[in-house]
């Protein structure tokens, strides 16, 4: 095998000669060039990322009072933060609005992916059913959330249903304005980021090795936990990423379907900024930065995602 | 070994809607043969190739294994194990665990089930590998692999997909003696679907050339290419010329075609001008356009030719043997 290979070495070295003599007569040198390429994007991200974030930063170490804010170096904010029972609350609650729905999206979102790359035979029919998981896409978050509330509603469509069948005999209360409804919502607006990602991963998978796995006696659950799931993995893991984040930086959520009566994190930041006070709504901001970096670096320890990338 | 473990084909039949993919097929693998399924793509054979192995149900008809019916038994409890035409291998899993996870879905324990693949490997001289990733294998090496993996369920058939086709002429001669090897060594039979008349010829027992989903004439390589039955082997299995004598089909290997420069003997049977020289080292390649019968193709001796070289737009004359007309199947 190596002899084959040797065969082509001598040629491979002649085209790197040959490209190298071309680029020279053209004049800029490999490290300019590679600099100039890269500035625009190192451009955009300075001046939308990078500075704003820093801006954050800074302000989150300003000091307030009740009528002004001032530049400062203080630790205020953060001290205020960090040893206010109610701040450890409401991150316990994000977190657990988080967890609660990546593991309701990781479920629906892995078996709807499943149905649609490998149940669903034909490509027409892929096509056409992945384009229905997006119609909902067509209206805006808040519209979809917002037509959550008749049909949850003490006396809406889904208790009066339930009592003219008589399941229950009064109105359920806990089906609007509860961790369940925010939960909900959370569930119907994210799902779609978990079934994107896996699908994608469950399409590259070749049908050639569920067929190999069957004829080396898996039985499908077998192949679903020693063959499908491995491979998937890179997009479990680009689809969790989706809805931790979107779940753990949301507030209008949290303050429509609860009804303003839980709060997150981001409603905490939304509280502060409308009493102007941005000093501490940075400082939450700063944290709670802090916070879904390290949840992605976790996940990111499991699964090497640049293979998909 | 009390009953053979022949495998037959009863019939077989494989429909997708309205066309019939492989029509009643009848065979019968002997057992411990090489046989090669051969024929053109889209003829059936890699959909008769998966209905014995399982992967395609059969629309009608039967297949017998060692006396019993095994239609519509699962792939692993068929006793065949399939080689994959581009091997399958589950890229997350070393090899060795690629190799052991039969065993594994048997719920073999750990360390008896490495022991075994580590035994397989060494029978296809990759036991070095064994911690890798099939993705750092060459195609040889994923190969070997892959066979190692069908041969751990001690398959009584071997099926194999086109095993050859993804890897470069070279490495494919190699490995066509290295499975022909392995069959002798095992003594199981091997069942191989291929499009290449020049691998089929080299490594089958028994060559089941098939055209449309039927056979047209399965027998031991020398008989196949010596005597084809039809017009459509004489043409796919090469090196011969179909010709009308007496209104009747008849083919005849571009080997015994005789070349005369001269019409000296009333022996000669058509005469033709030579439209292209091809020299293809031990042998050289007349095309030869003989009017009404068409063109046909005369394969030369180099040292025949060379002694007495033939120029491009040269009329010659050709006549051959009564003995090396075969009549074709109209």
């Amino acid at each position: 095998m190596t002899d084959q290979t040797h065969l082509f070495i001598p040629v491979e070295k002649n085209d790197k000669k040959l490209s190298r003599g071309t680029r020279r007569q053209k004049g800029l040198p490999d490290a300019v060039s590679g600099w100039l390429l890269s500035l625009p994007l190192a451009l955009v991200l300075l001046f939308f990322l990078v500075l704003p974030i820093a801006m954050i930063v800074v302000v989150s170490f300003w000091g307030a009072t009740e009528f002004s804010i001032y530049p400062a170096f203080l630790f205020d904010n953060y001290e205020f933060l960090l040893t206010s029972p109610v701040t450890y609350q409401v991150f316990l609650n994000t977190v657990k609005y988080a967890l609660i729905t990546w593991a309701i999206t990781l479920v629906l979102g892995f078996t709807v992916a499943y149905f649609l790359a490998f149940h669903v035979r034909s490509l027409t029919w892929q096509i056409v059913l992945f384009l229905l998981c997006t119609i909902p896409f067509w209206t805006s978050n808040i519209i979809r959330m917002i037509s959550w509330i008749p049909f949850l509603g003490r006396n809406g469509i889904a208790n009066s249903t339930l009592i003219s069948m008589g399941v229950i005999d009064e109105p359920l209360e806990w089906l609007l304005f509860s961790d369940f409804s925010v939960i909900l919502a959370f569930v119907h607006l994210y799902t779609l980021f978990m079934v994107v990602p896996i699908f994608n991963t469950m399409m590259r998978i070749d049908k050639s090795l569920i067929e190999a796995a069957y004829d080396n006696g898996a039985s499908g659950f077998q192949t679903l936990t020693n063959v499908i799931i491995p491979l998937t993995k890179p997009g479990i893991m680009i689809g969790s990423i989706f809805v931790v984040t979107l779940v753990m930086g949301d507030f209008i959520t949290v303050r429509f379907m609860s009804g303003s009566q839980k709060a997150n994190v981001g409603r905490l930041i939304s509280n502060d900024i409308a009493l102007l006070q941005y000093p501490s709504a940075a400082a939450t901001a700063v944290i709670l930065l802090v916070t879904v970096i390290l949840v992605i670096a976790i996940l990111l320890r499991f699964v090497d995602i640049r293979k998909e990338l | 070994m009390a009953t053979p473990l022949d495998l037959e084909l009863v019939a077989a039949t494989k429909q997708y809607g309205e066309t019939v993919a492989v029509d009643a097929l009848d065979h019968k693998f002997v057992a411990g043969s090489y046989s090669c399924l051969l024929g053109p793509s889209g003829c059936g054979k890699s959909s008769t190739l998966r209905m014995i192995a399982g992967h395609e149900s059969v629309s009608s008809g039967d297949i017998l294994l060692a006396g019993s019916n095994i239609t519509d038994l699962p792939p692993a409890r068929r006793g065949t194990a399939m080689m994959f035409q581009n091997y399958a291998l589950f890229p997350h899993l070393s090899v060795i665990d690629n190799v052991a996870f039969s065993q594994k879905m048997k719920g073999v324990d750990k360390p008896v089930r490495l022991k075994k693949a580590r035994e397989l490997l060494e029978l296809v001289d990759m036991d070095a590998y064994a911690e890798r990733l099939p993705s750092q294998l060459s195609g040889g090496q994923q190969q070997r692999v892959a066979l190692a993996r069908a041969l751990i369920t001690e398959p009584t058939v071997l099926l194999l997909d086109e095993p050859l086709s993804a890897l470069d002429p070279f490495l494919r001669i190699r490995m066509r003696l290295e499975l022909k090897r392995l069959q002798r060594e095992l003594n199981i039979s091997f069942i191989h679907v291929t499009h290449s008349q020049d691998e089929a010829l080299a490594l089958a027992d028994d060559i089941i050339v098939m055209n449309g989903g039927k056979i047209e004439q399965a027998g031991p390589p020398q008989v196949v290419f010596n005597t084809p039955a039809t017009e459509f082997v004489a043409r796919f299995i090469g090196g011969h010329n179909v010709l009308k004598q007496q209104g009747k089909p008849i083919a005849l290997r571009a080997d015994r075609l005789l070349v005369n420069k001269s019409a000296e003997s009333e022996s000669t049977l058509l005469s033709a001008i030579v439209k292209d020289v091809e020299y293809l080292g031990s042998s050289v390649n007349l095309a030869l356009d003989a009017g009404g019968a068409g063109e046909l193709t005369a394969a030369l001796t180099d040292d025949a030719f060379f002694n007495d070289p033939i120029e491009i737009g040269t009329t010659v004359f050709l006549t051959w043997k009564p003995e090396d007309a075969h009549e074709l199947a109209a």
